[in-house]
């Protein structure tokens, strides 16, 4: 079970050296130190796609998931973000509200603990925060350029412990390696802050790794009874019965175990008489772009990596009502003097063309060009929201079967030109700010040929909405409490139940409606209406 | 588990790891953790066979090798203070990545011997037979992508290819790191960027801003809020 305090499971505090790649990402896709077991392509578990469409899909197969390399950054959606339908008509409201939520949001500030600041900002609602790191060298840069554009920069969130919470986790050492796992608990993941803290205070719960879970198995009545599962270490087939089941497979995987759960009542998936399991699939859009900023030139070197992220953001501020795409995105900041690895120097000297200096070369020179540039460079990236759009889905592949013989997905999915002109603006924007910081972007500008830059769907791994909420069971599949409208003792807290994905990193919402669910779960039981 | 709890377990767990703490500063309630040899690093048992796999390959003969080591220290000579590409072990490195990244065989054993080729057609001798005065006039020909004559375009994108490998192979050993001045990996509070840089920088702290950010002598006390999510601790 991965656990990052055990040395033989620890990337944390590793040098480059320690890896014989040195970093590289041939094996695990964000690189050898990450702590993700897994990847968007993984041996004997294959997906496909259909009519030449992309869909990449990332799955981590291990305790705690894909938490435990996430960006940690914990965005609550807002007001706005659960009724987007009523302002720009498109797609559809989520049945709740930010009321709803807010009080889950809380409980998941206090429980996990994130930095932050009050803003008071209308659709960045305030939280329970912990104090922000100080800016790098870069955000300051960051902060005086976009300041100067009219644009907000404000200390970023991210649940990372700069302050003690309990007398459990340790408190952020600032190695700037949260994706590799934190052996002090300083950051959440699922593993180190929900699961083991329950095993260490004598709770009963049973894990059984390995196990891929086939289907869910219902009775005569349409009842969930418990789930089938290969365990893949011996290849064989189990099932575990249950009172309730509640699934948090990932949006993807949970709609794979619903749509293979047939049975005479459920031919077409179990809980899918809407037909929407698996549909209304969307990704967060992601675009980037890098720029190398003189005034950094031959920095004087000292230790910066603070936070296992960045320190500055910036919030959606404009009004769509005024722009050519309908839903917002907020701004990611990188860069710094970072640890080395695999890529480190690549092509150093072809800056020399636009700065002074020889192209190529060899000797000392190089040696000279090499710490001229390091920690000169900087980024940004921006996150945005899509429009969910029903002819994006996941389905079951009619013909083929992983390893373990469970028929395996197969994903369509197309941007819209709302993203595509939402890519657009970020492209402008990164300018704007690099314009106003005196910084040389690097690279072309992609242009229409390329999306403007725009990331093929799953690369930024927020996918959501495949068992999405709504009051109405004949379009959606999900209640309010996450509640499969079809199987009362069957529910889904994951990113499936989402009904539109901010410009927000989903964790954060998905932690607010597990937490609000598990409350509706024990109430129902109480009452014994389940 | 908290941070000197965990480290003190790491400590005892993995003796033959090396792992040392050094004595704490009470005031700031930090250790320091060394890593002194390190034993794996955190693979999966099926990571584990496969980078074995890898290293039991042998992909280039050993002139080959003798060729990528000279390349390697014209590259990235010894200096007065630091030591040579090779002295870095970055023809080992590089054995390894061309294993690691199949792409990178071709283009590197196809270069490797058109290096040869043209050293034998200027020197009748392969390049490593060659004087260090002959085996830098035909670098030099390759070495500067811009005024390389179109014919020599091959040679340009190998050499290209053989200076990133090492540099990317020195910069990410111990010895590559120190001379970059590389000082993180290592446990410690982050209190900001040092004034004297900023002030190098024409740059400062907004008050405003930093008011709200952590007061770093306070954060071992556990942190509490009032009604309104103002942190009171």
């Amino acid at each position: 079970m991965f656990d990052p305090t055990n040395d033989a499971h620890r990337t944390q505090l590793r040098w480059p050296w320690e890896s014989p790649r040195r970093g590289a990402s041939t094996v695990r896709a964000f690189g050898d130190f990450d702590s993700a077991y897994g990847g968007w392509e993984i041996d004997g578990e294959p997906y496909t796609r259909k009519n030449g469409t992309e869909f990449d899909w990332f799955r981590s197969r291990m305790v705690g998931g894909r938490t435990n390399h996430w960006g940690r950054i914990s965005l609550r959606f807002g007001p706005r973000d659960f009724k987007r339908k009523d302002i720009d008509g498109l797609g559809s409201n989520w049945p709740i509200g930010y009321e709803d939520v807010a009080p889950y949001y809380d409980k998941v500030d206090k429980l996990i603990g994130i930095f932050g600041t009050k803003e008071n900002f209308p659709n960045e609602p305030n939280g329970y925060f912990l104090p922000p790191p100080k800016p790098r060298l870069h955000e300051l840069y960051y902060i005086d350029a976009a300041r100067k554009a009219k644009i907000p920069a404000i200390p970023s969130r991210l649940s990372i412990l700069t302050k003690k919470i309990n007398n459990e986790r340790g408190v952020c050492f600032y190695c700037r390696q949260c994706s590799r796992g934190c052996m002090v608990h300083a950051d959440f993941s699922a593993g180190t802050c929900l699961i083991f803290p329950t095993q260490k205070a004598g709770k009963s719960i049973k894990i059984f790794t390995n196990a891929m879970v086939r289907e869910v198995i219902t009775n005569d009545e349409g009842k969930a009874t418990g789930v089938s599962y290969i365990n893949k270490q011996d290849r064989k087939e189990y099932s575990i019965r249950a009172k309730i089941v509640v699934l948090a497979a990932s949006a993807c995987s949970t709609a794979r175990i619903l749509l293979n759960s047939k049975s005479s009542r459920f031919s077409n998936g179990l809980g899918n008489g809407s037909g929407l399991i698996g549909k209304y699939l969307h990704d967060s859009t992601g675009a980037s772009r890098s720029a190398i900023v003189p005034a950094m030139f031959n920095r004087k070197t000292y230790n910066e990596d603070g936070v296992g992220g960045m320190h500055v953001y910036t919030p959606w501020w404009l009004d769509n009502k005024k722009l050519d795409f309908p839903r917002g995105y907020h701004l990611e900041v990188w860069g710094g003097m970072g640890m080395p690895s695999y890529g480190f120097g690549f092509n150093v000297s072809d800056l020399n063309e636009q700065f002074g200096g020889t192209v190529g070369g060899y000797g000392t020179k190089l040696r000279e060009d090499v710490k001229k540039y390091y920690g000169a460079v900087m980024g940004i990236s921006g996150r945005g929201e899509s429009v969910p759009q029903l002819d994006n889905y996941c389905e079951i592949d009619p013909e083929l079967v992983d390893e373990y013989g469970i028929p395996v997905l197969r994903f369509h999915y197309k941007w819209t030109d709302y993203e595509r002109a939402q890519a657009k603006h970020m492209h402008n924007t990164f300018e704007q700010i690099f314009e106003a910081m005196g910084a040389q972007p690097l690279g072309e500008k992609p242009g229409k040929d390329q999306d403007y830059g725009l990331l093929a769907p799953g690369r930024i791994i927020h996918e959501v909405g495949t068992t999405r909420m709504g009051d109405d069971p004949t379009k959606s599949v999900v209640n309010r409490y996450q509640q499969l409208h079809e199987v009362d003792n069957l529910f889904v807290v994951d990113g499936g139940p989402f009904v539109s994905q901010a410009d927000k990193n989903p964790t954060w919402t998905i932690l607010a409606l597990a937490w609000r669910t598990s409350d509706y779960i024990i109430d129902q039981l109480n009452k014994q209406n389940i | 588990m908290d941070r000197r709890e965990s480290l003190k377990s790491l400590l005892v767990g993995s003796v033959a790891g090396g792992l040392v703490i050094n004595g704490c500063t009470p005031a700031e309630k930090q250790e320091e953790v060394i890593v002194k040899k390190p034993v794996g690093y955190g693979r999966t048992a099926k990571e584990k066979l496969h980078d074995e796999r890898l290293r039991m390959e042998q992909l280039f003969a050993e002139g080959e090798l003798e060729t990528i080591a000279i390349l390697c220290d014209i590259i990235l000579p010894a200096t007065a203070d630091f030591g040579s590409a090779t002295e870095a072990g970055v023809p080992e490195f590089i054995e390894f990545m061309a294993k690691d990244i199949p792409r990178h065989q071709v283009p590197l054993k196809g270069g490797l011997m058109w290096l040869d080729s043209q050293s034998n057609e200027r020197f009748n001798l392969d390049f490593r037979s060659c004087s260090p005065e002959q085996q830098l006039m035909v670098i030099d020909e390759i070495a500067y992508p811009d005024k390389a004559p179109d014919h020599l375009k091959h040679g340009v994108v190998f050499f290209s290819l053989m200076r990133n490998l090492t540099l990317t192979g020195y910069y990410t050993t111990e010895m590559g790191i120190k001379e970059l001045g590389y000082v993180g990996n290592q446990p410690n509070v982050w209190d900001g960027v040092p004034q004297e840089v900023l002030d190098e920088h024409n740059l400062s702290y907004d008050p405003e801003w930093i008011s709200r950010c952590v007061d770093q002598s306070k954060r071992m006390d556990i942190a509490q809020w009032d009604e309104e999510g103002n942190l009171i601790t």
